[in-house]
């Protein structure tokens, strides 16, 4: 019995997400192996090498494998996932593009989105945006299944010693080709990675004073920057900042709703956060009902005076 | 040029569900249902690109029970031509889905599927992923801009930190995210129209699917409840409470 986790990685180290879903892979029993696959990615598979609990680093090296398509992901795993009980990808953007279709090549089901391994063929899962936890059991071969990161903590980087092998790595589908990208560059945390995060709702009104009142409290906590989706389809805050069912999932330990009411998909991206503070003037919105700390109150006065008194 | 968009009919987004006492399942008896919002935008991109003259059919379908000939009117109502709907009373699992959905584009042969990227029932993110893998179609999952010419079509995608742009070569597999686009309001005139478009009906084994679920569910509970905190009174006690209290600044 033996896990592959797919990294996620930028070829010189590995994402957070990685590290949560290996700690999943332990659970489920058995050996673990990482593929990285990627171009020009040593960096990546060495740092994978050194994960606590991997065994063997499988490194596919091919310009086709560069910009993460689906097509040659896929293949890239469907060509070695006969050697495996478990094939667990992070439930991240990347992550869920590429795993059903590797499921579906195998004529599998995929297990999506698991937060609790409660045997190696028995899982759980939130379902109606976390409103429900569904335990659910596979009768499949093998496994395919995506992790809600915060769901596992993440394993230690260091102290690993895996052998890293080189395999062949697919050819290029040639149906699909990657055009270019706009990733915004920041010093800031990854949202589903940071320990504190600071999200505004569309009480902040316009994106100028998004920007005005929310970036500096999380410059001075040292956040990320997130959003209610009311916030994201104001145009206030990027797509990407998004918390909620279909958005972001996010658990840090401190999440610092500003100006957000608190509807049920939002509050589905961010309640397993361990400590919640809502700042809102309306006494009634639900966010209190979730909050360890509210505080009723004129967000572009009591945020302000928040940062000056950290 | 032809379009094919699955839509699914989902308990509605505004209805906080229940867990059944009995945890079988949550309970969906005498609950709004609605067609699940991904896919409503799904089908207003297919139904715009037919306004834009780059497809000729948008063909709706629905696999599930007779009441999502509903799901399927609505789709029409929108803009849709004609609707499928695969029915059966089986619990259909996104394995399955796929699974019918490729004998229909075998049968239909259109160039482009739309399709939600994520249902908010199962919240399973799989159908079409899987659906272009049976299909050996390239894909494009989380798109926010759909540009389509007769061979290829370039899609921006919603992936973590920004966004990402592809070029598929046609036939293709699309998902949307929630901005591709806002989808209209249907209005009377449009109901009473659909009301009269070709609606045709499968069952499964007309298809020649097997579509028995794989993965079976154990039980079904309730999440675990945050209880609310403490209001603080102001600012003072809330840098207090955060350093001092839970002592995570």
């Amino acid at each position: 019995m033996t896990t592959l986790v797919i990294a996620e990685h930028d070829n010189d180290s590995i994402k957070p997400s990685t590290l949560n879903t290996i700690t999943a892979a332990l659970a489920c029993g058995g050996g673990l192996h990482v593929l990285v696959a990627g171009h020009q990615a040593e960096g990546a598979a060495k740092a994978a090498a050194s994960i606590v609990g991997v065994s063997k680093v499988l490194h596919a090296d091919s310009i086709a494998l560069e910009h993460a398509l689906a097509e040659n992901i896929a293949s890239q795993v469907v060509a070695i996932a006969n050697n495996y009980t478990h094939i667990l990808f992070p439930s991240t953007a990347g992550g869920k593009n590429v795993s059903p279709r590797v499921a579906a090549k195998l004529d599998v089901a995929q297990i999506s989105d698991i937060t609790k391994v409660e045997s190696p063929d028995t899982f759980e899962r939130p379902i109606y945006a976390g409103n429900a936890i569904a335990t659910v059991q596979s009768s499949d071969a093998i496994k395919v299944i995506t992790v809600r990161t915060t769901g596992f903590d993440a394993a230690a980087i260091t102290g690993g010693s895996a052998s890293i092998e080189s395999i062949t790595a697919t050819a290029d589908s040639g149906k699909s080709k990657y055009m270019g990208s706009e990733i915004a560059k920041n010093d800031r945390p990854e949202l589903t990675a940071a320990k504190i995060i600071v999200s505004g709702g569309r009480a902040l009104g316009s994106a100028e004073k998004f920007s005005e009142v929310i970036t500096p409290l999380a410059d001075k906590l040292g956040a990320a920057m997130g959003a209610s989706r009311a916030a994201v389809d104001a145009g206030y805050a990027p797509n990407d900042w998004q918390v909620g069912q279909t958005g972001k999932i996010v658990a840090p330990q401190l999440y610092v709703a500003c100006g957000i009411s608190g509807a049920i998909q939002h509050l589905a991206g961010m309640k397993d956060s361990k400590v919640i503070v809502a700042i809102n003037k309306d006494p009634e919105a639900p966010i209190f009902s979730v909050a360890d700390f509210g505080l009723e109150a004129d967000l572009f006065q009591a945020v302000p005076e928040l940062v000056s008194k950290l | 040029m032809k379009v094919l968009v699955p839509v699914k009919r989902v308990v509605d987004y505004n209805v906080k569900v229940r867990v059944k006492s009995d945890q079988t399942g949550v309970d969906i008896a005498n609950v709004k249902m609605s067609m699940n919002p991904f896919d409503e935008i799904a089908v207003e991109e297919a139904v715009r690109l037919k306004e834009k003259g780059l497809v000729t059919e948008v063909i709706a379908v629905s696999c599930g029970v007779a009441q999502c000939q509903e799901t399927l009117r609505t789709a029409m109502a929108i803009g849709a031509d004609r609707g499928i709907l695969v029915e059966t009373t089986e619990e259909l699992q996104p394995l399955a889905v796929a699974k019918l959905l490729k004998a229909l584009i075998d049968k239909e042969q259109p160039s482009l599927v739309i399709l939600g990227k994520q249902a908010i029932d199962d919240d399973c993110n799989q159908t079409g992923q899987m659906l272009a893998a049976l299909a050996d179609w390239p894909q494009a999952t989380f798109a926010s801009k759909v540009e389509l010419s007769a061979t290829s079509v370039n899609v921006t995608r919603e992936v973590d930190g920004g966004l990402e742009t592809l070029a598929l070569t046609l036939p293709a597999i699309i998902t949307t995210d929630l901005r591709l686009n806002e989808p209209r309001y249907v209005t009377l005139p449009n109901i009473m129209k659909a009301k009269k478009k070709q609606l045709d009906n499968y069952k499964p084994e007309d298809l020649g699917v097997n579509v028995a679920p794989r993965i079976k569910t154990l039980k079904v509970t309730e999440p675990p409840k945050r209880s609310a905190g403490i209001k603080v009174a102001d600012v003072d006690a809330l840098v207090h409470q955060l350093k001092n209290v839970a002592k995570v600044i």
